[in-house]
C-alpha cells in the first residue's frame, strides 16, 4: 500500500470530455497529500474513449495516468464504477484514494470503501500531516458549525478513502510537469448483467423564468424567516434594493418560493454585485452557490453562523427588526 | 410493498451546539432532539408509496433510549411499527460498524425497500445509506426526489448538480437515499397519536462493537475564522444606516 490516486471525474454534455473544477482540486489536494507523506501520486479516469481525457492530465506532476476504459463505464452507474475502481485498487494498491466530493461520488465511494472494509471520510476541508504517520483530516460537522479533526487507522491491507470539498483545494495550486506523465490503460472486467441500475439521459426541468445568474442584486431568505406569510418581509427589502428574491432550499422544499430562486449546489450558482442573505446559516451547499459574489452582507441572529466565514459586512441581530429598518433607511435614501 | 425506512435523530436545528470538556464531541446534556430532516421526507416518501400500492411501513433507528420519542413520532405519522436497535455507543462505531447493526435489524424482515436520508444534519456524512445497499448487496440509488413502482420494480428521479435530474430504473428490492423537497411534508393528527401508543415497537439490543473502527475523531472545535467579516453593531435603525452607507459608497448599489 503506497501512493495516493485520484479518481477523476469529467464533464462531456458539451461534447469533448474535460476534468470538472472539482475532481482538479481533488487533485490539488491528492500532491498536497502526496508531497506532504513523500509519496507518488496517480490519477484515474475512467469511460469510453477518454484518452484526450487521459492526455488532458499526463502534464501535471503525476506519477501515472490510469485510463479505465470499458464500454460500460460510458454512462455512470454506481454498480460500474465499484467493480472498476475495484479492480483497479486491488491491482495498483495506493495508500490513500481522494475523491471529489461530487454527487456522483456520494452514490458510489461508500460501496466501493465498503468493499475494502474501510469508511470513506468525506467532504474533507483540509489535510495536515501528522507526527504519528497518518494525515489529519478536517471536516465540517453540523452544516459547518464546528470542525473536527479525523485520523485514519490505516492497516495497511486497504486504502484510506477520502471525498475533497469543493472549493477547499486550489485547481490553479496544481503542480505541472515537463515530462509528461505515462498514460497506461486498465482494461477492466465487467459484465452487463453485473450493472444492476439503468440510468436515463440527465434532462432539467422546463425552463426558469427567473435568470438569477444575470441580476446584479440578490436578496436571498433562509429558514430564519420562519413562516411564508414572512417572506412578504425580505421582498419588500428586495423591492425597495430593485433586487431579485433568491432562498435557500428548504425554502423551496417547503413551496414558499419555486425552486427556479434556490441558490446552491442543486439550484443556481450566482455571483451577483451584492448578495444579501437574511436568516441562511452558511451550509456548504449554499455557499459554492454564492461565494462569488462581489459583496456579501448577512443577517443572522447567530454569531457563529457559517455564513460570517464569506460575509464581508455581517449583522449579528434579529432579521425581524433589522430588515423592516433597512427597508426604510434605504427608502428614505432613495428619496 | 414492505418498506423500511431508517431514521435517525439529531439535535435540533436551533440548537446552541457547545464542545464537550474532552474536545471530542459536543456537550449533549442540554440539546433537545428530533427527527433528521431527509429522513422525514424519506418516511413522507414511504406513506405515499404505501398508499398507492399497498403494504407495510416499518421505522428503523438505532441509538440511545431517547431515540423512542422519534420513533413514536415516525408511528404517529403513520408508520405501521417500529424497530428501535438500542445503542448507546454510537459515537464509538464507525459508519461500516453502525451499517452492519442496521443490516442485522433488516434482514430477517426481508423488505422490499429500504428507504434512507441522503444525509444526517450533525454528522453529515452522507454514505450510511450506500454502505447498508453494499452489505445488504442490493442496487441503490442517491439523492433520490420521486419513486415509482413499475412492473419491474422502481422508475426513481434522482437530483443530480445544478439543476439537472436523471431517471433510473431498478429491480427490487432496492435502497434508496431520500433528498429533501420531493413531497410536502405530513404532521402528526391527533387520532395519529393516540393510534401510535398502539402500535409495536421492537427493541433489540445492540451486540458490542467487534470490529475497531478505521478512523477516529480526534478533536473538535469551533472553525477559525479565515475571512475578517466586519460586523456592524448598533441599534437596528443605527445598523440600517451603517449599511445603506457601504450600499451607497463601496457597494455602490444605491
Ligand atoms: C446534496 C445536498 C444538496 C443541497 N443543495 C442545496 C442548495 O442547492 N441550496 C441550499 O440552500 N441548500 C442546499 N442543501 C441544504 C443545506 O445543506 C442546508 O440544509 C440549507 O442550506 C440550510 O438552509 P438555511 O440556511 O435556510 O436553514 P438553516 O440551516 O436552518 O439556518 C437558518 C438560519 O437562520 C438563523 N435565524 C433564525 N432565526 C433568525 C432571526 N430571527 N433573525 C436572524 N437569523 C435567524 C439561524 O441562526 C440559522 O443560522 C443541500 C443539502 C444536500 C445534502
Ligand atoms: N443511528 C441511525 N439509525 C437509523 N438510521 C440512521 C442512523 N444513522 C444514519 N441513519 C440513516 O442514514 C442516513 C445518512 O446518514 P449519514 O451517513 O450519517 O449522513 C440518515 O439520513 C438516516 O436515514
Amino acid at each position: 500500500m503506497s501512493g495516493v490516486l485520484v479518481v477523476m471525474e469529467h464533464q462531456d454534455r458539451s461534447g469533448s470530455p474535460s476534468p470538472s473544477r472539482i475532481s482538479l482540486e481533488a487533485l490539488a489536494a491528492g500532491q498536497h497529500l502526496a508531497k506532504e507523506l513523500g509519496i507518488d501520486c496517480s490519477a484515474a479516469v475512467l469511460g469510453e474513449g477518454i484518452g484526450s481525457l487521459a492526455e488532458q492530465l499526463s502534464g501535471k506532476a503525476l506519477t501515472k495516468v490510469f485510463a479505465v476504459e470499458h464500454t460500460l463505464l460510458t454512462q455512470y452507474t454506481a454498480d460500474g464504477y465499484v467493480h472498476a475502481l475495484q479492480q483497479l485498487i486491488r491491482k495498483t494498491t495506493p495508500g490513500y484514494v481522494l475523491f471529489p466530493h461530487t454527487y456522483q461520488v456520494r452514490d458510489f465511494a461508500p460501496a466501493l470503501a465498503t468493499r475494502f472494509q474501510q469508511v470513506l471520510i468525506s467532504d474533507v476541508i483540509a489535510i495536515h500531516a501528522s507526527s504519528g504517520g497518518a494525515p489529519i483530516l478536517v471536516r465540517q460537522l453540523f452544516q459547518g458549525k464546528l470542525n473536527a479533526d479525523y485520523r485514519p487507522i490505516t492497516t495497511q491491507q486497504a486504502p484510506c478513502f477520502l471525498s475533497i470539498q469543493a472549493g477547499s483545494f486550489r485547481s490553479d495550486s496544481l503542480q505541472n510537469s515537463a515530462t509528461p506523465a505515462p498514460i497506461e490503460p486498465f482494461a477492466v472486467d465487467l459484465a452487463p448483467a453485473q450493472i444492476r441500475t439503468t440510468p436515463s439521459a440527465p434532462f432539467r426541468e422546463s425552463a426558469n423564468t427567473v435568470d438569477l445568474a444575470a441580476a446584479p442584486i440578490i436578496v436571498s431568505v433562509g429558514r430564519g424567516i420562519r413562516e411564508q406569510e414572512n417572506i412578504a418581509l425580505v421582498k419588500t427589502l428586495a423591492d425597495a434594493l430593485g433586487a431579485e428574491l433568491a432562498a435557500s432550499r428548504p425554502i423551496c422544499d417547503a413551496g414558499w418560493l419555486p425552486m427556479e430562486r434556490q441558490v446552491g449546489s442543486s439550484g443556481q450558482t450566482v455571483s451577483p454585485k451584492l448578495y444579501l442573505a437574511v436568516g441562511i446559516s452558511g451550509a456548504i451547499q449554499h455557499l459554492v452557490g454564492m461565494k462569488g459574489s462581489k459583496t456579501i452582507i448577512a443577517i443572522n441572529k447567530d454569531e457563529n453562523a457559517p455564513i460570517f466565514e464569506v460575509a464581508d459586512y455581517g449583522v449579528a441581530g434579529d432579521l425581524f427588526e433589522i430588515v423592516p429598518a433597512l427597508t426604510k433607511a434605504i427608502l428614505a435614501a432613495k428619496g | 410493498m414492505k418498506i423500511i425506512v431508517a431514521i435517525k435523530q439529531v439535535p435540533e436545528r436551533d440548537a446552541q451546539i457547545i464542545v464537550a470538556p474532552d474536545g471530542k464531541g459536543v456537550d449533549d446534556r442540554d440539546l433537545a432532539y428530533t427527527i433528521n430532516e431527509p429522513d422525514a421526507y424519506a418516511l413522507e416518501e414511504a406513506l405515499q408509496l404505501k398508499e398507492k400500492n399497498g403494504g407495510e411501513v416499518i421505522a428503523l433507528c438505532a441509538g440511545p433510549d431517547r431515540v423512542a420519542s422519534t420513533l413514536r413520532e415516525a408511528l404517529a405519522k403513520g408508520a405501521d411499527r417500529a424497530i428501535h436497535v438500542n445503542a448507546g455507543d454510537l459515537a464509538q462505531r464507525d459508519t461500516l460498524a453502525l451499517a452492519q447493526l442496521l443490516a442485522d435489524a433488516i434482514r430477517p424482515e426481508s423488505p422490499d425497500l429500504i428507504l434512507t436520508g441522503l444525509q444526517s444534519d450533525d454528522l453529515g456524512l452522507g454514505q450510511t445509506g450506500v454502505v447498508l445497499a453494499e452489505l445488504l448487496g442490493m442496487p441503490h440509488a442517491t439523492l433520490i426526489m420521486h419513486v415509482e413502482a413499475t412492473s419491474s420494480g422502481l422508475r426513481v428521479k434522482r437530483e443530480l448538480e445544478d439543476g439537472w435530474f436523471q431517471h433510473l430504473d431498478m429491480p427490487l428490492p432496492a435502497l434508496l437515499t431520500i433528498q429533501s423537497g420531493g413531497n410536502k411534508l405530513r404532521y402528526a393528527t391527533l387520532m395519529g397519536i393516540k393510534k401510535a401508543k398502539s402500535k409495536p415497537t421492537a427493541t433489540i439490543t445492540a451486540s458490542p462493537a467487534t470490529v475497531p473502527p478505521t478512523i477516529e475523531l480526534t478533536r473538535v472545535y469551533l472553525p477559525e475564522k479565515q475571512k475578517r467579516t466586519q460586523m456592524l453593531t448598533g441599534t437596528p435603525a443605527e445598523i440600517a444606516v451603517q449599511l445603506v452607507e457601504k450600499l451607497q459608497s463601496e457597494v455602490r448599489v444605491l
